[in-house]
């Protein structure tokens, strides 16, 4: 921004049209909640990553059977897609400087998430219910 | 220096003195963007295993070839590290162990979970496989 000392703006009017006082707080705060959700999920999928190294399709899909599986398999992909969008959108805004550029990869980071979540969640669905 | 603000910048990098604590801060934020690479094969894991066994044996073989147990390995590495890390975040989060001595030994404690858990990890990996 061209700074001017005379300008009749008060300080905060300044920063309330600049950045900060947006979404900062709320943002933070579900990067927070999203990584407390992740600490148990993570440890279940690590188990179950360990549990179905090298196994079979019959094995895989009878897991996924499980509604309890099943479910933590959703919450685990859906947080873990929703953390990963919030954590490299903060990344692009401390390193991208240029506006357009730095709209572009959050636009395209977000999408990607999403639509990796999507299906995932998908995926999960169609094995449960056997479609 | 200008900024165009006519305020201070702050100190560039190469003028701090290198401490941990500074390594495993920028460590915490390349894993995260690992893991976040990661999810790619998350997703073709489980669409895999949605659309047939023959997909899914594809994903398997990725998975268990030199080239994926290398990126597993890795992946291992990044997700204890950024899990373990993430907890000492949550901790200062809520306003406890700031201090420097506090940081660098939650750093230790770090560093070695990281390691205990990487290898019990594979232990037992290798030991199922």
């Amino acid at each position: 921004m061209a700074s001017n000392n005379k300008t009749l703006r008060s300080p905060l009017a300044h920063a309330r049209g600049l950045g900060s006082a947006k979404y900062g707080t709320e943002h933070w705060w579900h990067q927070r909640l999203s990584a407390l959700a992740l600490v148990p999920l993570t440890v279940w999928f690590v188990f179950g990553v360990i549990g179905h190294l090298g196994a079979g399709h019959a094995a895989f899909v009878a897991w996924m059977k499980s509604p309890f599986s099943a479910v933590m398999m959703i919450l685990t992909a859906a947080v873990t897609f929703h953390h990963a969008q919030a954590g490299m959108q903060v990344v692009v805004e401390d390193y991208v400087h240029v506006e357009w550029q730095k709209l572009a990869l959050i636009i395209a980071i977000k999408f990607l998430s999403f639509a990796l979540a999507a299906a995932c969640v998908l995926a999960v669905v169609k094995i449960f219910i056997g479609a | 220096m200008a900024n165009g603000s006519g305020r201070p910048l702050s100190p560039h990098l190469q003028i701090y003195k290198f401490q941990w604590t500074m390594a495993l801060s920028i460590t915490h934020r390349i894993m995260g963007v690992g893991l976040a690479v990661g999810t790619l094969l998350l997703t073709w894991w489980l669409v895999a295993a949605a659309v047939g066994p023959d997909a899914f044996a594809r994903a398997q073989g990725f998975i268990g070839s030199f080239f994926g147990m290398l990126l597993m390995f890795g992946w291992s590495i990044a997700l204890y590290y950024h899990l373990c890390n993430g907890i000492r975040h949550l901790i200062w989060d809520t306003g406890k162990s700031l201090e420097l001595p506090d940081a660098e030994r939650g750093a230790k404690i770090v560093i070695v979970a990281t390691a205990v858990l990487t290898v019990l990890t594979w232990i037992v990996g290798l030991a199922v496989w």
